[in-house]
């Protein structure tokens, strides 16, 4: 058996593999950094800082895949979601668990004198109790109880994104509404999601929908075009 | 007949050096405190990190506490974890991006309401006034602290010897400004150059060190060199590093972060627990490699010799 025929034969598609090595990886990398001494002199705060940003990315690339489905026609991407903001949710789970058992210590007077110091972990914290119920409900029995709510749930992920972002900016020093100090990273992954959003907008996807019929329209008639010509004659 | 058992000459190239072995010895213990920490993180005692540095001068260092009996951070912590933000925003890429920081020569220009401006040689600093030895807690408006063993003069010395007018009120401290030496003073969302400020008696107090060096060697570069500021009741981010430029004046003169967010940081930024900043509380620090939170220090535990500095004032409007 030919090498190309043993890849067709793996049950994965390569979109698959990438989602699945970047979450396990990153998890890897990190234990790995840890053990090795290499998350700073103060790895509690790095291993926060770590899982958070993974976090976030998994929640925009779950975020992205609507839009780049509507864009690219990338069908794949719809059966990629789930797993996404699964990925998502046990980033942020171990990034709330090293804040409050490594980080606090479980000293919960300490936690919440913390959380509710106008700080931006209120913000954080929103964020996690809005993706429980989503983790718990991604499954396709409750997608079945639920019927239409099930769709309106999960809608509350537009909630969630904007509010992680903001999360992270606040934990930086820099103003975002000044534009100054550390917010470049931030600024990156709000607009990222911005985008995200603008594009799910009714008027925006009817748009983008008939842009794309149209585009693929004329590409057809282009290449059938030459075809037709070569029958008659 | 020949000596069969003659002595094999050792190269000194073979012996693990001295920092390399404790280096091992850190990692080792490092290591198993942050299995442990993974284990029983809750109940884990409170183990603070190793205090053996890498410079020559380290055995003199060793066992000293600061006067609360807290041990001292290792050089390879003080070193390699450094708010920078003129080099990285990433704490530990400071320590690789400094490596050519050229820090010498160098000189800092002392001027405006004085009777004797001067532009001091960081060699004349050196011979002019007498290093001392001074363990300090350092503490972050991150909520992270450390205890450093800096070497160098009083800042009211150098000011003595230019002789403030009776007009000056304020000394403003003014870093660097070269982006071919700090490569993130090209970054547009910063006012660079760094600058702070003290009010006159605070820089008069003895505490306000003008500081050259560490662990008994020269300030190394990630830590400011050649010549920065550290004033121990304050948040770390007054103790401006690389310093060209003192100048007294007579109004509150503008400080770099108070500029980026002046409702977030004050120009006195005195540690204070009780006043939360508006983003994240101040109530509780990490002593870099302790495993559990301290309570943090009204003044940072400098509080009978600073306090009545600012007797009167409302520390929570003036934060």
């Amino acid at each position: 058996m030919s090498i190309i025929d043993r890849i067709k034969k793996i049950p994965y598609t390569p979109l698959q593999i990438a989602m699945h090595l970047y979450a396990w990886s990153a998890l890897v990398a990190l234990i790995f950094n840890l053990f090795t001494n290499h998350l700073t002199a103060n790895p509690i705060q790095a291993m926060e800082q770590r899982t958070g940003r993974h976090a976030l990315t998994l929640l925009v690339l779950a975020l992205a895949c609507t839009p780049l489905n509507m864009l690219f026609g990338w069908r794949e991407l719809l059966k990629r979601r789930r797993a996404l903001g699964l990925y998502a949710l046990m980033y942020a789970t171990i990034h709330v668990i090293i804040f409050v058992n490594l980080d606090y210590g479980l000293a919960w007077s300490l936690i919440i004198q913390t959380v509710l110091q106008r700080s931006y972990i209120v913000f954080g914290s929103i964020v996690f109790f809005l993706l429980i119920p989503l983790g718990i409900t991604s499954f396709d029995i409750w997608k079945v109880r639920l019927g239409k709510n099930w769709k309106r749930l999960h809608q509350v992920v537009y909630f969630a994104a904007p509010i992680a972002v903001l999360h992270y900016t606040l934990s930086k020093k820099g103003d975002i509404f000044h534009l100054t100090g550390d917010i470049g990273r931030p600024l990156v992954y709000g607009l990222v999601v911005l985008l995200l959003l603008i594009l799910r907008l009714p008027f925006i996807r009817r748009f983008l929908s008939s842009f794309r019929s149209r585009v693929a329209g004329s590409f057809i008639r282009r290449n059938s075009q030459p075809k037709l010509d070569t029958q008659k004659t | 007949m020949e000596n069969k058992y003659k002595p094999v000459p050792i190269l000194s190239s073979e012996i693990t050096p001295k920092s390399l072995y404790y280096n091992r010895r850190d990692f080792l213990k490092a290591a198993g405190i942050l299995t442990g920490s993974a284990l029983l993180a809750a109940c884990a005692p409170s183990v603070s990190g190793p205090a053996v540095p890498t410079p020559s001068h380290m055995t003199a260092y060793a066992g000293k506490t600061d006067e609360l009996g807290a041990p001292l951070n290792s050089y390879n912590d003080i070193t390699n974890y450094n708010n920078y933000y003129e080099f990285s925003t990433a704490k530990d890429a400071v320590a690789p991006l400094s490596a050519n920081f050229k820090s010498h020569p160098w000189s800092v220009a002392v001027g405006g309401m004085v009777n004797k401006p001067q532009t001091f040689a960081i060699e004349d600093l050196l011979k002019m006034f007498p290093q001392e030895d001074r363990i300090y807690r350092l503490r972050c408006v991150e909520a992270w602290s450390m205890v450093i063993p800096w070497q160098g003069f009083p800042l009211a010395s150098l000011l003595k010897a230019v002789e403030p007018t009776s007009s000056a009120k304020y000394v403003a401290f003014t870093t660097l400004n070269d982006p071919k030496q700090l490569p993130a003073e090209g970054n547009g969302f910063y006012p660079w150059p760094y600058t702070e400020g003290l009010r006159l008696d605070e820089a008069m107090n003895d505490l306000a060190l003008l500081v050259t060096g560490l662990y008994g060697d020269p300030l190394p570069p990630q830590d400011g060199a050649p010549i920065r500021l550290v004033v121990p009741w304050k948040y770390g981010f007054k103790g401006i590093k690389a310093i060209v430029k003192i100048d007294l004046v007579d109004t509150e003169p503008p400080t770099f972060w108070k500029t980026i967010a002046s409702d977030e940081y004050g120009f006195y930024a005195n540690v204070n627990p009780d006043v939360p900043h508006p983003r994240w509380s101040q109530a509780s620090e990490r002593r870099i490699g302790e495993l559990t939170r301290r309570a943090t220090l009204p003044f940072n535990g400098y509080g009978d010799k600073v306090a009545s500095l600012y007797q009167g004032m409302d520390l929570k409007a003036n934060y």
